[in-house]
C-alpha cells in the first residue's frame, strides 16, 4: 500500500502530468484548442484544491524521503496551481488574438506547472534538479513560442542560455555537496554539515543557480529582455509560478539544508536584497515599456522577499511564503491588463506613452490596472501592503532595522514608477482615437476575481498568515531536532 | 453607538456603491450629497451624547479580535476628546465639498465624487482609529483619491504636483512604518503571552515605558512622517504645488483635513508615547515651527497667484499648531487643538471663495482682479469674514487659537525663551499685513478689468456652502468653551500622565550605560549609582 500513499502525496502533480499528456495526444489528432483549455483548467483547478486541503492536512515525506508532502509544500504547490491557473484562464483570449494559441502552449504549461510541483515539494538535491529542469526546458519553449518575432527569439535563446549556465552552476555545487557530505537528502546534508572547504563552495554554486533562477542583482540581467520578448501571458506566468516555485524551494534550501553557522550565509543573503532592491527599482524608473518596467519591478521584489529570507526565523520565513502569494496575485494581474492592452495593438503597445488617455476609454481595465500597481507599490487596503509590513516585521524583529530603513526607502522609489502608468492613463488626454474590442467575459472575471483578491487578502489576510506560521512554526522544530 | 460610529466612517462607501451601480452623471452628484449630508447628521449624535467629563477615555469603542495570532493587531475604532472635534469637522466638510463641486466639475463625474467619499471614509478612519496599524493603514489610504484628485481634475501642472505630493508623503510614512513596527514588537514584550501590540490605549499608558535610545530614533521617525504631512518648514515644499493645482474641493479637504493628520499624529502619537524625546526635541521643532510661520508669511506676501497665496498662509498657520503642541502645556496644546478647527474653517473657506471667483473669471492672479467688491457685495461679505477669521481678529475663531498658543507657549516651561513669542507674534502681524493687502487689491479700488462689471454674485448653493462655515467662525470666536470643553480633560490628563512617564524613564535611566549623546541630550546622570540602587 505504501505506493498509494506516496501517489496520494504527489496527486496534484500527477494529475496536471497526466493531463499534459493527454492535450499532447488530443493535439496531434485533431486540433480541438476548446477542449485542451479546458482540460487543462479543470486539472489545475483539481491540483489546486487538492493542495489547498493539503495545506490544512499532516506533514510527511513519500517516494522514500524524495518528496515531502502538506504545510510548506502544500502552500507551494498551492501558490503554484494558483498561478499556473489564472496564467491559463487569461492566455486563452490574448493567444487567440496574437494568432498563437496552439495546443503545445497548454500542454507545455501544464508539463512546466508539474515541474514546479517537484521544486517546492523535493526534499532532495536529485529532485530539485529534475524539477527545475523539467520547468525550465518547457519555459524556454514557451518563451519562443511566438516563432517570427526577432525580440521573442532572442528572449527565447538568451534565457536558455543563461538558464542553461545557472544550471551547471546548480549541478556542480550538487555534485560538490555529495562529495562533501555524501548524501543528496536535505537533511542529512544539513546533518553531515561542517565549515570546511568543500561544503561551503557546494552550498554557494548551488545557491548561485538559484539567484539566476529567481534573479537577484548580479544575477538578473536575463530578465527584462526575456519579460519583454515573451508573449505577456507567458511573461506572467514565468513571473509568477515559476519564480515562486524557485524561491519556495531556495527557501527550503535555506531552512533545512544550510545550517547556519557554517558560514556568513545571512550576510550575503542580506547583501543581495540591499543590490536587488536598490537596483532593481532605480532601474525600473527609467523604464518606457511597461513590461520592462515590470520585470525589474519583479527583481525589486526579490529584494524584499529576499530581506525575509535573511531574516531567516520562522516569521522571516512565513512572510516570504505569504508575500509569494500576494505577488502572485498582483502581478498576474498587472500583466493581464497590459496583455489586453496589448492585444489591440500589436507588441509595440507595451510602451507606456500608448497608455494616455486609456483609464477614461476602458474604465474597467483602468481600475484594475490600479488595484494591482497601488498593490505591487505597497498601499494599504491591498495585499501588497500586508506581505510588505509582514517582511518589515520579520525583519525587525529579527534585528535587521537598517534593512527595514532600505527596504522602506526602496519601496517608496518604486512608488513613483508604478504610478507612473496611472499618469499616463489618468492624467493625460488622448492624442489619437484608438479603436477597442472589449474584452471576453472569462478574461475579465478572472481579472477581476484577482483584483478583489488583492482586496480581500489585505483585509483579511489573518486566517492565511496564522496557517503559515503555524505549520511553519511546527516544521521549525522538526528542523532544529534534525540537528 | 458603537454602531452609529462604524455606519458613519463607511456609508461614504455605500455611495460610491450607489454610484457605480447607477452610473448617471445627475444621480452621481445627488447620491454624494445625500451620502455625505447622512453622514453628517448621524455623526451629530456622537457629538451630543460625548461625556465630556470622561474625555479621556474613548467612547463609542468597536474591538475587534486579533487580527493574527500571537499579535495584538486589531481593528479599534472609536472616539475621544482628542479626535472628536476633527472627526466632526471632517464629516462637516463632506457635504460642503461635494456641493463645492457641484458646477465646477464636469468630466468623469463618477469618478471624482468616487475619490471625494472615499477620501472622507479615509480621513474618518485616521482620526477614529486607535490601533496604530488601523491608523496607518487609513493614514495611507487617503493618499490614493488625493493623488487622483489632483491628476486628473487639477490645473495645468497637476502631474507633477500629484507626484511630488504622492512620493513625498509616501517616504515619510515608510519610515514611520519602520518605527511603527519597532515600537510594536518594543510593547508586546511587556505583555505576558504577546509578541506585538499597536493599541494606542496600552502604548500611550504609564504601563509601557521606551528606553531613552531607541525613544529618540522612534520620535524621530514618527515625526518625520508627520512633520511632511502637516508640513512643517523646511518639508513644506510639496504643499504649494499640490495646493494650486487642485481642484477647489481637493484644496479644501486637503487643508482642511489632511494637514491635520500631521499634527494630529504629533500630539495621538509622539507626545503620550515619546513623552522625552518630545520634551527633547521641542525647542528644535518649536524653532522650525516658528520659522514656518515668518517664512510662509513671507512668501505668502509676495505671491501673485490667490490661491498660491491662501497655501503659504497654511504654512504659517499651522507652524503655530505646532508651536502649540511642543509647548507641552494644557493652555497651548488646547490652543493647538482648535486652531486645528480654526484653520479648516477659515482655510477651507479661503479656498473654497477662491475656487468660486475662479469658476467665473478663470484665473487666480491678483492682478486680473481690483475693485469688484462693488460687483459682488455678498462675495466681499463672504470673503471679509474668512479674511478676518484667518488672520486672528478677535470675536472669530483665529483669535482664540492663536491667543491660547501665544499664552501657553508663554508660560511653558519647555520652551523657556520669550523669542519663540515675540516671533510667533511677528507672525500674526504679517498675516494680517498680507491677507488684508491682498484683499484690498482684490477687492477695492476702481475696477481694473472691463469684464469683471459683469461678474455674477454667488448664488444661493454658493451661500448656502460658506454660511455653515461663517457661523462656526463665529460661534468659535464667541463661546469657544463650546469646542474647547470637548477636550479639556483629556489634554489636561494627557500631559499630566505624559510628564510623569517622562520623568519615571529619566529616572530609570540613572546609572545606566547610554551612549554619550544621549545622556547629553536626556541630561541623565550615568553615574548616579545611588539613584539605581534606591531604585532597585
Amino acid at each position: 500500500m505504501d505506493y498509494l500513499h506516496d501517489l496520494n502525496a504527489f496527486l496534484p502533480g500527477i494529475i496536471v502530468a497526466l493531463a499534459g499528456l493527454v492535450a499532447i495526444i488530443i493535439d496531434s489528432y485533431k486540433d480541438d484548442h476548446g477542449s485542451i483549455f479546458g482540460l487543462t483548467v479543470f486539472s489545475l483547478l483539481a491540483g489546486l484544491v487538492l493542495s489547498v486541503v493539503d495545506m490544512f492536512g499532516p506533514v510527511g515525506e513519500a517516494f522514500s524521503g524524495m518528496i515531502t508532502y502538506g504545510g510548506v509544500s502544500a502552500f507551494g504547490n498551492s501558490v503554484v496551481l494558483f498561478g499556473s491557473l489564472f496564467c491559463v484562464l487569461i492566455s486563452r483570449e490574448y493567444l487567440r488574438a496574437i494568432d498563437h494559441e496552439y495546443g503545445e502552449v497548454y500542454s507545455l504549461m501544464l508539463i512546466a506547472t508539474t515541474g514546479m510541483l517537484g521544486l517546492v515539494s523535493a526534499n532532495n538535491l536529485v529532485m530539485i534538479f529534475i524539477g527545475i529542469e523539467t520547468m525550465s526546458i518547457c519555459l524556454y519553449i514557451l518563451a519562443g513560442i511566438v516563432k517570427g518575432q526577432k525580440i521573442g527569439a532572442e528572449a527565447a535563446l538568451k534565457y536558455f542560455l543563461l538558464g542553461a549556465f545557472a544550471t551547471g552552476f546548480l549541478l556542480y555545487g550538487m555534485a560538490l555537496l555529495y562529495g562533501a557530505t555524501g548524501s543528496l537528502y536535505l537533511t542529512e546534508i544539513a546533518g553531515a554539515a561542517s565549515s570546511n572547504l568543500l561544503f561551503i563552495a557546494g552550498a554557494a554554486l548551488l545557491l548561485i543557480g538559484f539567484f539566476f533562477k529567481v534573479s537577484v542583482v548580479p544575477f538578473h540581467m536575463w530578465t527584462p529582455d526575456v519579460y519583454q520578448g515573451t508573449p505577456t501571458t507567458i511573461t506572467a506566468y514565468m513571473a509568477t509560478a515559476s519564480k515562486s516555485a524557485a524561491f519556495v524551494a531556495l527557501l527550503v534550501v535555506l531552512s533545512k539544508m544550510i545550517p547556519a553557522e557554517t558560514a556568513n550565509w545571512a550576510g550575503v543573503i542580506e547583501v543581495i536584497a540591499i543590490l536587488t532592491m536598490v537596483l532593481g527599482n532605480l532601474i525600473a524608473i527609467v523604464q518606457d515599456n511597461i513590461k520592462r518596467m515590470l520585470a525589474y519591478s519583479s527583481i525589486a521584489h526579490a529584494g524584499y522577499l529576499f530581506v525575509g529570507l535573511a531574516a531567516g526565523t520562522p516569521e522571516g520565513y512565513s512572510a516570504v511564503l505569504f508575500y509569494l502569494f500576494a505577488y502572485t496575485i498582483m502581478n498576474i494581474g498587472a500583466f493581464g491588463v497590459v496583455a489586453y492592452y496589448e492585444r489591440q495593438q500589436g507588441l509595440d503597445f507595451t510602451d507606456v506613452n500608448n497608455y494616455v488617455g486609456l483609464g477614461f476609454k476602458k474604465p474597467l481595465m483602468g481600475v484594475l490596472l490600479s488595484f494591482f500597481l497601488f498593490s505591487l507599490a505597497g498601499i494599504p487596503p491591498f495585499v501588497g501592503f500586508i506581505g510588505k509590513y509582514l517582511i518589515f516585521a520579520a525583519a525587525i524583529d529579527a534585528g535587521y532595522v537598517a534593512l527595514a530603513i532600505i527596504l522602506a526607502l526602496a519601496s517608496a522609489a518604486s512608488v513613483y514608477y508604478y504610478l507612473r502608468p496611472m499618469v499616463y492613463m489618468y492624467f493625460r488626454d488622448p492624442h489619437k482615437d484608438v479603436p477597442f474590442v472589449r474584452s471576453g467575459m472569462l478574461f475579465r472575471s478572472t481579472l477581476v476575481i484577482l483584483a478583489a483578491l488583492t482586496l480581500y487578502f489585505g483585509i483579511a489576510f489573518g486566517d492565511l498568515h496564522n496557517l503559515l506560521s503555524s505549520y511553519y512554526s511546527a516544521d521549525w522544530v522538526t528542523h532544529l531536532m534534525g540537528h | 453607538m458603537e454602531l452609529l460610529l462604524n455606519l458613519v466612517i463607511y456609508l461614504p462607501l455605500l455611495g460610491i456603491a450607489g454610484i457605480l451601480a447607477l452610473r448617471n452623471d445627475k444621480a452621481t452628484k445627488w447620491i454624494s450629497l445625500i451620502a455625505t449630508s447622512a453622514t453628517f447628521l448621524l455623526s451629530l449624535p456622537l457629538l451630543f451624547s460625548f461625556d465630556i467629563a470622561n474625555s479621556g477615555t474613548v467612547q463609542y469603542l468597536t474591538e475587534g479580535s486579533n487580527i493574527m495570532a500571537g499579535f495584538d493587531i486589531k481593528y479599534l475604532i472609536g472616539l475621544d476628546g482628542l479626535s472628536l472635534l476633527l472627526f466632526m469637522l471632517t464629516t462637516l466638510m463632506g457635504p460642503i465639498v461635494i456641493l463645492s463641486s457641484w458646477d465646477s466639475i464636469k468630466e468623469h463625474l463618477a469618478g471624482y465624487y468616487s475619490m471625494l467619499l472615499l477620501l472622507q471614509t479615509a480621513s474618518m478612519g485616521v482620526f477614529a482609529s486607535l490601533d496604530l496599524i488601523v491608523f496607518y493603514v487609513f493614514f495611507e489610504l487617503s493618499l490614493i483619491p488625493m493623488y487622483f484628485l489632483i491628476g486628473i481634475w487639477g490645473g495645468k501642472n497637476r502631474i507633477h504636483a500629484t507626484v511630488k505630493f504622492f512620493v513625498y508623503t509616501l517616504v515619510g510614512s515608510l519610515i514611520m512604518l519602520v518605527g511603527l513596527i519597532y515600537t510594536g514588537y518594543d510593547a508586546g514584550a511587556a505583555i505576558e503571552g504577546y509578541k506585538f501590540t499597536t493599541d494606542w490605549r496600552f502604548l500611550s499608558g504609564s504601563g509601557y515605558q521606551i528606553g531613552l535610545v531607541e525613544q529618540t530614533y522612534l520620535f524621530l521617525s514618527f515625526a518625520l512622517a508627520f512633520c511632511i504631512k502637516v508640513p512643517l518648514f523646511p518639508f513644506h515644499t510639496w504643499l504649494p504645488y499640490a495646493h494650486t493645482e487642485a481642484p477647489t474641493a481637493g484644496s479644501v479637504v486637503l487643508a482642511a483635513i489632511m494637514l491635520k493628520m500631521g499634527t494630529y499624529g504629533l500630539l495621538r502619537i509622539c507626545l503620550p508615547l515619546f513623552p522625552n524625546a518630545f520634551v527633547e526635541f521641542a525647542p528644535y521643532l518649536a524653532t522650525l515651527a516658528v520659522i514656518g510661520i515668518i517664512y510662509g508669511a513671507l512668501v505668502a506676501m509676495v505671491q501673485k497667484d490667490v490661491k498660491k497665496l491662501v497655501a503659504y498662509s497654511s504654512v504659517s498657520h499651522l507652524g503655530f499648531v505646532v508651536l502649540g503642541l511642543f509647548a507641552f502645556n494644557t493652555i497651548a496644546v488646547q490652543g493647538a487643538l482648535i486652531q486645528m478647527i480654526n484653520h479648516g474653517l477659515s482655510t477651507g473657506a479661503l479656498f473654497l471663495i477662491v475656487g468660486m471667483i475662479y469658476d467665473r473669471t478663470h484665473t487666480r492672479e491678483i492682478e486680473d482682479y481690483g475693485g469688484i467688491a462693488k460687483v459682488v457685495p455678498v462675495f466681499a461679505v463672504m470673503f471679509m469674514i474668512a479674511t478676518l477669521a484667518s488672520i486672528g481678529l478677535p470675536g472669530l475663531n483665529g483669535f482664540i487659537g492663536e491667543f491660547l498658543i501665544l499664552n501657553g507657549t508663554f508660560s511653558s516651561e519647555v520652551l523657556p525663551q520669550n523669542a519663540f513669542v515675540v516671533f510667533a507674534a511677528l507672525g500674526v502681524i504679517l498675516a494680517a499685513v498680507y491677507m488684508l493687502w491682498m484683499y484690498q487689491r482684490v477687492m477695492f479700488g476702481p475696477i481694473k478689468h472691463e469684464k469683471n462689471k459683469k461678474l455674477v454674485d454667488l448664488n444661493a448653493r454658493e451661500i448656502g456652502l460658506l454660511v455653515p462655515l461663517v457661523i462656526f467662525m463665529v460661534w468659535i470666536g464667541i463661546r469657544p468653551t463650546d469646542f474647547t470643553q470637548y477636550s479639556e480633560v483629556q489634554v489636561q490628563e494627557l500631559l499630566e500622565s505624559s510628564n510623569e512617564k517622562r520623568l519615571a524613564i529619566q529616572k530609570s535611566a540613572n546609572g545606566n550605560e547610554l551612549p554619550q549623546w544621549a545622556s547629553d541630550l536626556y541630561d541623565v546622570d550615568v553615574t548616579d549609582e545611588l539613584a539605581s540602587k534606591i531604585e532597585n
